[in-house]
């Protein structure tokens, strides 16, 4: 009823913006946003999220062709790490005089 | 029939304990996370504070935007465009941060620009000389800034992160303006009545800017107990205040307010109280520049139609030539 005006578009995807932030680090996701296109969605999350030099490379990909696991740290997916605990550095004694261990 | 009332009844258990968890959550002052159950009354609180927190930004451009084609010089010119500009990456941050809640920002524009979602009632007010950019800067700015600086602590983790990245980006935004009144201060007697008068405007609006007081506030309890909102209205206004101060009597220029001074006893400053009749008016809808600021932003919306459409076309062709290669 108040959508007076004609539709001007569909709806651009939206797309997940990962950063290096520098050489050596890893690429950190800092957001989202909508584009037409891949190539758009590059120019825009160049724009949008290194307007200070905060990146030297940038990831975008469509939201919707990620896959994630359920949003829950009890979710028994997580589970076969719980009781591992032989697999820290911290489950062996090593006597206090031994070095560089 | 039994069966369905067993699975209704396992579901309000289930329901029950996801409402258990998210408070533990908050409790444990962890953050939420978008896909994590929530109450409804969080993510219409939530949504309802970042829109209007995104459309603040937008619509800010405006105000300053005008003088960008008027700046005094090329240095004072570039660094106003990085400002604008600025205030167009908050509002996107924060559109981005609305949509993990399931906002739509298709739907949060046409409710800017019908009229249906407000934004902050500071941007209602005009600027008539270039000393309202510095003015801007240093008390709008300023006053957002202390708003913004414990939402970097809010409960729901996209709000906080997006809050972050404008925190560090607004420190720029204070700086200069500081530096431009403090340009025009050394100027002529004209140019420091210029800024003295910008002055007297912008500083009651500014103190508005944190909202009715404490008594008057209905949502901020609730919002306060979630963890939305760290500190009350009040509390941050007077922050604002101290802050303020200082930085006024070292820039020369007085604050229009003669029941300011500082109390020995609280170690506070004490202040009048603003118009709230004028605060409920500029948010009613009846502030200087309510119906321009719209209507400039519906403008520009509905003038930008065509390149939404030509990219989509293009997005559309590149695709199909795309798949006409590979099928070659």
């Amino acid at each position: 009823m108040t959508d007076a005006t004609p539709r001007t578009s569909a709806q651009w995807p939206l797309y997940e913006v990962f950063v290096r932030g520098k050489r050596g680090l890893n690429h950190v996701h800092v957001g989202s946003l909508h584009a037409a296109d891949e190539r758009m969605a590059l120019t825009h999350a160049r724009d949008l999220y290194t307007r200070r030099n905060e990146g030297v490379s940038i990831w975008v990909v469509r939201s919707d062709l990620i896959t994630a696991s359920t949003p829950d740290e009890r979710d028994p997916f997580f589970a076969p790490s719980g009781d591992k605990v032989y697999r820290h550095p911290t489950f062996y004694d090593i006597p206090a005089d031994v070095p560089h261990i | 029939m039994t069966g369905f009332e067993t699975t209704s009844l396992e579901e309000s258990d289930f329901e029950l304990r996801l409402h258990e968890q998210f408070d533990d959550t908050i409790a444990r002052d962890q953050r939420i996370e978008p896909r994590d159950w929530m109450p409804d009354g969080y993510r219409r609180t939530l949504i309802r504070q970042i829109a209007q927190h995104a459309h603040s930004e937008i619509i800010g451009m405006q105000p300053e935007g005008e003088w960008i084609t008027r700046a005094p010089s090329l240095r004072r010119k570039a660094i106003l465009f990085a400002k604008v500009q600025d205030e167009a990456g908050h509002g996107l941050y924060l559109y981005s941060a609305a949509e993990t809640l399931g906002a739509d920002r298709a739907d949060l524009t046409q409710r800017l620009i019908d009229g249906r979602q407000k934004y902050s009632s500071i941007f209602n007010y005009p600027t008539p000389t270039f000393a309202d950019v510095g003015v801007i800067a240093w008390l709008v700015d300023g006053a957002a800034i202390c708003n913004q600086v414990p939402l970097c602590r809010s409960s729901f983790g996209p709000y906080a992160r997006a809050m972050v990245r404008v925190c560090k980006e607004e420190s720029f935004h204070q700086r200069q303006g500081y530096e431009l009144l403090s340009t025009m201060m050394r100027g002529t007697d004209h140019q420091r009545a210029t800024v003295q008068d910008a002055v007297d405007r912008w500083w009651w609006p500014s103190l508005m800017m944190f909202g009715p007081p404490d008594g008057d506030s209905p949502n901020s309890e609730q919002s306060m107990a979630w963890r939305i909102k760290r500190h009350t209205n009040d509390e941050l206004r007077q922050r604002f205040v101290d802050m303020t101060v200082p930085q006024a009597a070292a820039l020369g220029v007085t604050l229009p307010d003669p029941e300011l001074r500082w109390n020995e006893e609280r170690g506070r400053h004490d202040f009048g109280t603003p118009d709230w009749s004028e605060l409920h008016r500029v948010i009613t809808g009846d502030g200087p520049c309510n119906t321009e600021r719209v209507a400039r932003r519906r403008a520009a919306h509905e003038d930008g139609a065509w390149v939404r459409e030509a990219a989509s076309a293009h997005a559309a062709t590149q695709a199909a030539r795309a798949r006409e290669g590979a099928a070659a």
